[in-house]
């Protein structure tokens, strides 16, 4: 094995073209693991924590570019306002010591069904910045989930930051699991309201073989507040409303059965989270009105 | 490879570490410091709990190469040079906070990172604080009243 020590962000592109194989480490919270454990031997490990730009981020008007190594502590205490779904979703991440290491950029890495952020990112929308020494591009969050800890990256490509459009709206992030900490989600929503679009998005995790979107029922919740007004007037949703929302989103799911809890829990489990996020999401879009 | 770093405020040096190894190693294999234990190799018992660059994490998920010409904090470098116990030490000691001892280390170096930003940390801010290492022993009682008992002594002390 070798170890690569890029010093800069070109040097790490350009040590993964010439060796695409090679194995980013960031925080190591994933990748570590794995090694400790022999399921992988890496014949390079590419090494970004002497990379500083990707530990730092840059609000825009619209955006936030956040650095792919950013730790969810950071994300915690810095970005709450600008990405308050995130925020609350890097706050479920494991230990303090995990979040002091592990960031967004390694969740997207790894791409599992169970990651907290995707959900976050997701509901909130946005996309992430990956980049080679071919150039740069911009994939949208809902095109780079491919498959079970599968993405869309290149082999030559590293993440260089995920661009999130900063809140215009309250967002929530709900996580089911047998204690507080150090907990891989059974299943974990994410809701977002943007008021600025009349639009709602969602994100479920842990509950089909991707991250993903409850189309229909965001198109059914974004069609409901248009026509009962409900964004201008800042009513309660009524209750029949809220019920559909849920059942579609515990629709939208496709879980399997397994030693953190059945199919049939996890889609009861995503109703009640879609029921309560929205709950809390519109009384404090009502409250701030 | 070669790795060197700062541990406990002097440099250190590791020759013919292997590339995939952990920083947990190298400083008990390698540097003779086996205070930062060994119970999981996975994150989840912080029982390998050290500081780098001043911020607790686990060494058994950091690779060792990744800590080049950085700092890391470790257990044996709580207590004095003359081997005087630091407050959080001495706290876990009189409130018999150690049973078999495995977990203390973490808890202590997560503990004392806690009171440094925290003098005076509600029990919520401790459980939060201490939610990345898991005692098979203690029940956690004894451990927030160490943590509550060494506050206590700081602040009076100021
Ligand atoms: C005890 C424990 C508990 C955990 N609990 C949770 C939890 O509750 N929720 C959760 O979501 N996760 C959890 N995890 C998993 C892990 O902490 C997260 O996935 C974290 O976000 C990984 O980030 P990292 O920087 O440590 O990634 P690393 O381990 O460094 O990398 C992860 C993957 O991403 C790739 N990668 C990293 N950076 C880049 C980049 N810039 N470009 C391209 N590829 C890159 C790596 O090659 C690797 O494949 C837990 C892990 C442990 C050990
Ligand atoms: S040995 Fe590192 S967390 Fe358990
Ligand atoms: S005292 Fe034995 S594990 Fe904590």
């Amino acid at each position: 094995m070798e170890f690569l020590r890029p010093a800069s962000w070109q040097e790490a592109l350009a040590a993964k073209a010439e060796h695409p194989t090679a194995l980013p480490i960031a925080g190591g919270t994933d990748v570590m693991v794995e090694i400790n454990f022999d399921h992988r031997r890496p014949d390079h490990l590419l090494d970004l924590n002497r990379i500083g730009e990707l530990e730092e981020w840059e609000t825009g008007t619209d955006t936030v570019r956040l650095g792919a190594s950013v730790p969810y502590a950071r994300i915690m205490s810095g970005l709450r306002a600008e990405l308050p779904g995130l925020a609350l979703a890097s706050h479920t991440v494991a230990s303090p010591q995990i979040r002091n290491r592990g960031g967004v950029g390694g969740n997207l890495g790894t791409a599992s069904p169970a990651g907290d952020a995707h959900p976050a990112l997701l509901a909130g929308g946005g996309a992430v910045e990956a980049e080679s020494v071919r150039g740069s591009r911009l994939i949208p969050i809902d095109d780079f989930y491919t498959g079970v800890k599968r993405n869309a990256l290149a082999p030559d490509e590293l993440i260089r930051a995920v661009h999130l459009k900063k809140a215009t709206g309250p967002q929530q992030f709900s996580k089911v699991g047998t204690r507080n900490a150090m907990v891989i989600a059974v299943c974990a929503f994410g809701i977002a309201l943007h008021p600025d679009t009349r639009t709602v998005r969602t994100g479920i995790g842990s509950a089909a073989p991707t991250p993903i979107r409850a189309g229909t029922a965001e198109e059914f919740l974004t069609a409901a507040l248009d026509e009962g007004g409900l964004w201008d007037s800042r009513k309660p949703v009524p209750p029949a409303v809220a019920g559909q929302f849920a059942a579609l989103v515990a629709g939208a799911a496709n879980p399997i059965d397994d030693v953190r809890g059945t199919a049939a829990y996890r889609r009861h489990a995503l109703g009640v989270m879609a029921r309560r996020t929205l709950g809390w999401t519109w009384e404090q879009y009502r409250a701030e009105g | 490879m070669r790795v060197s770093f700062t541990v406990n405020g002097r440099q250190q040096e590791a020759d013919d570490v292997w590339e995939g190894e952990s920083l947990l190693y190298v400083l008990r294999e390698r540097m003779g410091l086996p205070g930062s234990k060994n119970a999981c190799e996975q994150g989840e018992c912080g029982s390998c709990t050290v500081r780098l660059d001043g911020v607790p994490v686990c060494s058994c998920l950091v690779a060792a190469g990744q800590v080049q010409g950085r700092r890391v904090d470790t257990v044996e470098g709580l207590a004095g040079a003359d081997g005087e116990l630091s407050p959080i030490q001495q706290a876990f000691v009189d409130a018999g906070a150690v049973q078999c001892g495995f977990c203390t280390p973490g808890l202590l170096v997560a503990a004392d990172e806690l009171l440094e930003h925290n003098p005076s940390p509600s029990d919520g801010d401790i459980r939060e604080a201490l939610s990345g290492n898991l005692c098979r022993c203690t029940g956690y009682e004894t451990i927030l009243d160490a943590v509550r008992l060494a506050a206590a002594r700081t602040g009076q002390a100021v």
